[in-house]
């Protein structure tokens, strides 16, 4: 026998779309700057002013964009920053099979709604029971993707007014963004060795290659995990 | 199609295909433990090397030591205070323009 409250169950403390945009209004604003950052950084690459806003709608993260934009300015050429890039992404692969049972509806809506998957909006969307709160997701998701593009839009376009970016100290901004990005990263002493691998890796490899290089071989560091999981 | 051009539809089908990989393949399976432990580790390893690359590189290759190491500095610093991210960017910013005035 079915019975109504079966058909509309009452989750106590359920989560609405707006709980996600209101959960992510603090990162939205960050957001905002660094598209800024990302689309003046964009310029000075020579990525013209439509590439940069169509990159953040679909690549839509930002350490990925980030390295592509500075290895393209650097003239590390296409392949090492496509490389790079789609390294740095590579974490979404296992993040978006813990969001794998978050999504429901045909292949194509799943496809879409998983691209509003961000670290941020990831984050936000934790449950105490482990698993991934949908709403809270692309609520979240949503106003990052928004924030994010708009920002990108503004700083392509301001980039204009920058006489000379090393002035304002902005290519100094990008290590300390990246190792901002990186302080929650290094939260046990294996992420700590594979950072330090990492790094090591870039270091030595430097002198000897082309820009883009080193950053791809650091990916390497990266085996330490698995050779300290059990 | 140019370079940048280029880029952006590779680096954008990648991340759309590597996004929707889990929701559309779940089928109960999760990477054997090693393999998801090595992923797990990359974003470290990867941001390390890029704040390396981005403080030290050179424009053609190897390195160049300038105003951006004390910029990074004091974008450390911040977060050691634990400032918002847009405080440690600020400081690194500000912090390597005032170096560029003065030297």
């Amino acid at each position: 026998m079915k019975r109504l409250t079966d058909a509309h169950p009452r989750e106590p403390g359920r989560r609405t779309y707006l709980d996600g945009v209101r959960a992510a209004a603090p990162i939205g604003v960050a957001a905002v700057a660094f598209g800024v950052s990302f689309g003046v950084l964009a310029r000075s690459a020579d990525m013209g002013r439509v590439a940069p806003i169509v990159m953040s709608v679909t690549t839509f993260a930002g350490s990925a964009q980030f390295a592509a934009a500075s290895i393209l300015g650097a003239g590390g050429g296409l392949v090492t920053a496509i490389v790079a890039a789609v390294l740095l992404n590579l974490r979404y692969g296992p993040i978006g099979l813990s969001a794998a049972t978050t999504f429901e509806g045909p292949w194509w809506w799943r496809t879409l709604t998983a691209q509003l998957i961000v670290d941020e909006s990831w984050a936000i969307a934790q449950r105490d029971d482990g698993r991934l709160d949908r709403h809270l997701l692309v609520g979240a998701g949503l106003l990052l993707l928004v924030t994010w593009t708009g920002g990108t839009a503004v700083g392509t376009f301001a980039g204009d007014l920058i006489a000379d970016p090393e002035s304002l100290g902005l290519d100094a901004a990008f290590p300390a963004l990246f190792l901002a990005l990186l302080w929650p990263q290094v939260r046990d002493r294996s992420r700590l060795l594979a950072a330090l691998g990492g790094a090591a890796i870039a270091l030595v490899l430097m002198p000897f290659t082309g820009p883009g290089i080193p950053i791809v071989a650091a990916s390497l560091a990266c085996l330490i995990g698995a050779r300290r999981s059990r | 199609m140019s370079a940048v051009w280029i880029t952006v539809v590779v680096v954008g089908l990648a991340t759309i295909a590597i996004k929707a990989a889990g929701p559309l393949l779940l089928a109960r399976r999760t990477p054997p433990p090693r393999a998801q432990a090595a992923l797990e580790h990359l974003a470290p390893a990867l941001l390390a090397a890029l704040v390396v690359t981005q403080a030290l590189g050179g424009d053609n290759g190897g390195f160049a030591i300038d105003a951006r190491l004390a910029g990074l500095a004091a974008g450390a610093a911040a977060l050691l205070l634990r400032a918002p991210l847009l405080v440690v960017i600020t400081a690194a910013a500000v912090t390597a323009a005032l170096v560029r005035l003065v030297a």
